[in-house]
Order: C-alpha cells, then structure tokens, then sequence
C-alpha cells in the first residue's frame, strides 16, 4: 500500500490540475484516500493568496457595477424630475397639458404643509396595514396550496378549474361583490388586496414545484426522507426562488388592487386620499399622493427583495443567478 | 474512524435479481426494456454493469433503488423484497443532485437528520466524511461554488452517511471529463477499499468497469439481457499502474468485443434506413449515380 500511495500522490496533481480549481486541496485530498491507514489528517493548505485576490477582485467589480447602477438611476429619476419641472414652468400645451399640473416646487411644500399631519401619516398607516394583512393571507394560503398544487395531481385536479376561473377576474372587478360579501369596509378591501396578490403567490409557487429537479426529489427520497420531511426540506426550499418572485409580484399586484379599492369605496388609505384631493381640486395633493403611492411600493417590493437575499444565500452562487 | 464498518456488518448487502423483466407501455406501444435479467452483488463486492446505451442498465438500477417497480421477477435485499427507496441503498446519481441551498456538510449531513440523528452527531460524520473525501474545507460553501469532481465526491460521501449496506451507482462519472473522471476512480476504489460495502456500478466506460470491479456483467441490446459475466482477477486495491498491465488490455479487449457487438445490433435499424455502406448494406443495382 505505502509505495502505491507515494506513486498516486506524485502522479494525482498533474492530472488533476486541469479539472478542480483548487489544485491544492485536491492533491492534500488524494494523500488521504490513498492513505487509508492515517487516521487524523493533517492540517490543510489553505490558499489563502489566491482566495484574497479573487475576493478583492470581485469586490472592486461590485462597487464598480454598482456605482454605475446608482449613476443610470439617478440620471433617470432626474430626467423625469427635469420634465416635470419644464413642462410645469413653461405651462406646456401639446395635446398633454400642463396647465393645472402643479410644479414640483409646489408638491414640495404640500409636502412640507401636510407631509406630517397626522392625517397623512394615518393614511399611510391603513393602507400599509391593509396591505401588510391581505399580503400575509394571500402567502399563507397561496404558498402551501401552490406546494400541495404542484406535487399532486388529484388536488391540482381539484383546486385548478377554479383557480383558472377565477385568475382572469381583476381585483377591481371584485370591488360591488366584496362590499356586498364583506360586513365592513375594511374587511372587504383587505379581500381585494388578498385577491389581488393571491394569484401571483399561488401561480409562482406552483411552477417553482414543477421547475424543481425531480432527481432531487428522488435523492430526498433515497436518503430516507418521509412525505412530510421532503416538504419541508427539499420542495420548499427548492421552489423558493420562484415562490419569491411570486411575493414580488404579488406585493405589486397589491398595491394596484388597493389603491383602486381604495379609491372607489374606501375611507382613509393614501389611494382615498389622492382621490379626495381631486375631489377638493387639490391639484399638489394628487402628485403627493401619487409619489407616496410610488415610493411605498418600492418600499414593500425591497423588502422582499431583501428578504430572499437573506434566505437564499445560495442564489448568488447559481448558474446563470443573481451576481 | 466512526464510519469504518467492523467485519460483522461486512455480511450484509447481498442483492439478488431474479428473473427481472421489465416492459413500458402497453398493447402496440409495448417496449421491452429489460428482459429475463438474473444478476447478484455478494456482501462486499464491486460489481458493474455494463451496456449500449438503451440497454436497461438504468432500468434495473432504478428496481433496486425502488423507484421502478418490475413487471416480473424480483429484486431482494438480504432476501427481503425491494419495493421503495430507503437509506439502506445509497444511491449516487449522473446528475450530481446535490441540494443547492444546503452547503456542503448539510448535504451530507442530510440523510443522518432525515433519520432523526442529533445534530452534534450528524456533525461529526459529516465532517469525518468530508474529510475522507478531501473536502473538509469546503464544509461551509455552496454545491454551486464547487466543481463537478468536488460534487461528485459529495455525492458519493453523502451517500455513504447513513451507513448503507450497498452503494447504487449510475453512471457517477458520466458527466465529468476524462482527467477528472480517471482520478474519481481512484478515489472511489479508495473509499470503497475502506467500507468494502456491495457495489453495483452502471457504466459505458469499458476501463472503468475494469479498473473498479470484482465483476461485471454485459447487458444485450434492448431488450437487455445478460450477454456475459466477466471476473476481473487483478488484486486489491487496485493502482493507475495496473491499466497499463496485459491483464488489464486483454480484458479491455474482450470486453470491447462484446460491446461492440451490441452496440452495432442497438443501432443497426438506423444504420440500414440511412443506407450505408460498409455493414454489409447493398448500395442498388446502377451504383450510387441512381440516387441522386
């Protein structure tokens, strides 16, 4: 055995160099199988040079990337700040008109004037809630329907045709049945916004399901896994990446259906509130509503975003992923 | 080491097909994929099994590892009936199949806590495992930072993890390139020189099956029958020196001729639509000039 070991530990690296990126380990690797009879190995090289400059490298990548990113949006969010304000100074008629548009120097001082009155600041806190509560529903019904959907058959039998029935209807075509449906107000617009992100929610679940590979299934299965153990351990987290971006556009879809409930039977909210401000002819209350409209939604889709970071480190790592 | 089985345990992992026969649809779109197959690993043994693609070698492997049910015979484990997948067959498949959202030694570890293992054992193991299969300093990365040699090895560890008494392989090595894929060999006939666990291996690669096996059995053309069983008498553990010995071509010889055989019947439908020359085919009376 021990003149064979030798021979392998000379001869292994050269072949090896071309296949595994880690020459070093792989060599340290093959002295210890072919030893069998060393019991503690010894301790590890660890590239550590080439490691720290892959890191930095990629590092300065990044923060290069991103500065340019953060450079593209700022230009572009100026840009549409640039029109606004010419087209407001200069009172701009060609078929749109600026006429009553008011300037953004004026939603400025809206803003200072009603940004933190506690009306506004209630608005904003019903309609976060709303969305928080109808968001929340609509995952914890959509996501294990669309787990349960996408691995068997007999209830993906049972629970599509309605499903597909009932997808093409738009939240907002929800509104006279949910006032009716509903005994109050606010139950019936949390329903709409539930509606609203549900479909999103369940559909993205459903094909993270089916995208999954089935021979991780079948690898779960081979290691001893029960029913339950491979929902948990391996179709979960095997269809987060989709059921995330059923979330996102979920949240999006949410918003759309709030603001819309809001506006037709709402009290409070910040869609009731742009459309009381058109209502009173408050023109620089529409554009405040209509930005905080804006800026909540990106608020909401971020968190997400961030949220799947945190959950699915792997992705960055993933072929053709996230970078 | 924990994981090294004492001699006892060694006599467990005898599988023994009998009579296998395995057909896929029905009535006129009837395909006989496996047909009147017998073969048997001893407790310990390495086999291999060998074929032209379409033979059924994936077939069977897929019986024995209990996601195929045959249409006739059997397949037993230590006489007890094969009918679901179970931690007592490890299994290594082409596609690596590692969890891509667990890292390294979670994958390993991930057979220990399916059965109920403490988390502090199924740290040790894994890390004995990973250390065995050079990766202990991997522990911590994702399978997707890691290349396909280094997953494999995983694969192979990972299985191993709840102690199985036989190792089912499918073509592990299938996906590597050659360089990589010479190396896992050595590094497979190494593990297997320390838990010495049954093996049944499904390859194509002629010099592999040798390299790895005590024996290996040839499968026909579909429908795959069992051609030859063929003993590999080099001694253990086996070296990269020994496939430059005699012994070693003249069996690469014997073998390729019985491949090349079924390989030729698996594609001879093919080959006589298209019309070539050279297998025997005529080419018509007024030469090739007529055709076009």
């Amino acid at each position: 055995m021990g003149s064979t070991a030798t021979a392998k530990i000379v001869a292994l690296p050269m072949v090896d160099k071309h296949a595994d990126p880690e020459p070093v380990e792989t060599k340290a690797s093959a002295a210890q199988m072919s030893a069998a009879e060393i019991q503690v190995p010894e301790p590890e090289p660890i590239p550590t040079v080439s490691l720290t400059k892959v890191f930095l490298g990629l590092l300065g990548y990044v923060t290069r990337e991103r500065m340019i990113t953060a450079l593209l949006a700022c230009i572009s969010i100026g840009a549409l700040f640039l029109f606004w304000y010419l087209g407001t100074k200069y009172r701009l008629e060609f078929y749109i008109r600026f006429k009553n548009v008011p300037t953004p120097y004026e939603v400025y001082q809206q803003l200072t004037q009603v940004g933190l009155s506690n009306k506004y600041l209630f608005n904003i806190a019903m309609s976060v809630r709303r969305i928080l509560l109808g968001f929340m529903i609509a995952t914890i019904i959509g996501v294990p329907l669309g787990l349960a959907i996408g691995k068997y058959e007999r209830v993906r039998d049972f629970f599509m045709p309605v499903v597909e029935i009932m997808r093409p209807i738009p939240a907002i075509a929800w509104v006279p049945m949910s006032i009716m449906l509903w005994p109050n107000n606010e139950a019936s617009i949390v329903f709409i916004t539930f509606i609203g992100a549900f479909f999103p929610i369940l559909l993205n679940t459903i094909h993270g399901v089916h995208s999954l590979d089935g021979v991780l299934v079948r690898a779960a299965r081979c290691l001893g896994a029960s029913e339950i153990r491979l929902f948990m351990n391996v179709i979960l987290p095997g269809s987060l990446p989709h059921i995330f971006t059923g979330l996102a556009v979920g949240m999006g879809v949410a918003w759309v259906s709030l603001i819309a409930a809001e506006m037709i039977s709402g009290q409070f909210g910040v869609g009731y509130f742009t459309w009381e401000a058109y209502s009173l002819v408050d023109y620089p209350a529409i554009v405040l509503g209509m930005i905080t409209i804006g800026v909540l939604g990106l608020a909401c889709s971020g968190i997400i975003r961030m949220v799947g970071v945190l959950l699915m480190p792997w992705l960055a790592f993933a072929p053709g992923g996230r970078r | 080491m924990s994981m090294t089985m004492t001699e006892a345990e060694t006599h467990k992992g005898f599988i023994d097909v009998r009579d296998m026969g395995v057909t896929f649809g029905a009535n006129d779109n009837k395909v006989v994929a496996v047909d009147n197959v017998s073969l048997n690993v001893q407790p310990g043994e390495f086999v291999s099994l060998i074929g032209p693609s379409g033979c059924g070698k994936s077939t069977l492997l897929s019986i024995v590892a209990g996601f195929v049910k045959p249409t006739r015979g059997e397949a037993l484990l230590d006489g007890k009936a094969i009918t679901k997948p179970g931690s007592d067959r490890g299994v290594v498949f082409q596609q690596y199949s590692l969890f891509p959202w667990l890292s390294v030694r979670k994958n390993v570890e991930f057979g220990l806590k399916m059965a109920g293992v403490e988390q502090s054992k199924r740290n040790t193991t894994a890390r004995a495992l990973l250390d065995l299969a050079g990766l202990l300093s991997f522990e911590n990365h994702y399978p997707d930072q890691l290349s396909g040699g280094m997953k494999q090895r995983i694969g192979i560890v990972r299985a191993l993890a709840t102690s199985p008494q036989v190792l089912l392989m499918d073509e592990p090595f299938g996906a590597l390139d050659t360089q990589t894929r010479v190396v896992m060999q050595e590094i497979l006939t190494n593990i297997w020189q320390q838990f010495r666990i049954s093996v049944l291996f499904i390859t194509h690669d002629i010099e592999e099956s040798i390299f790895l096996s005590d024996r290996i059995y040839v499968m026909t053309a579909r429908p795959g029958r069992i051609k030859a069983v063929i003993k590999v008498p080099l001694p253990r553990p086996r070296t990269a020196e020994m496939t430059d010995t005699p012994e070693f071509m003249n069996l690469v010889q014997e073998l390729k001729g019985l491949i090349r055989e079924e390989s030729l019947a698996a594609m001879a439908p093919e080959i006589k639509d298209r019309g070539l020359s050279g297998f025997g085919m005529k080419v018509g009376p007024k030469g090739v000039g007529e055709i076009f």
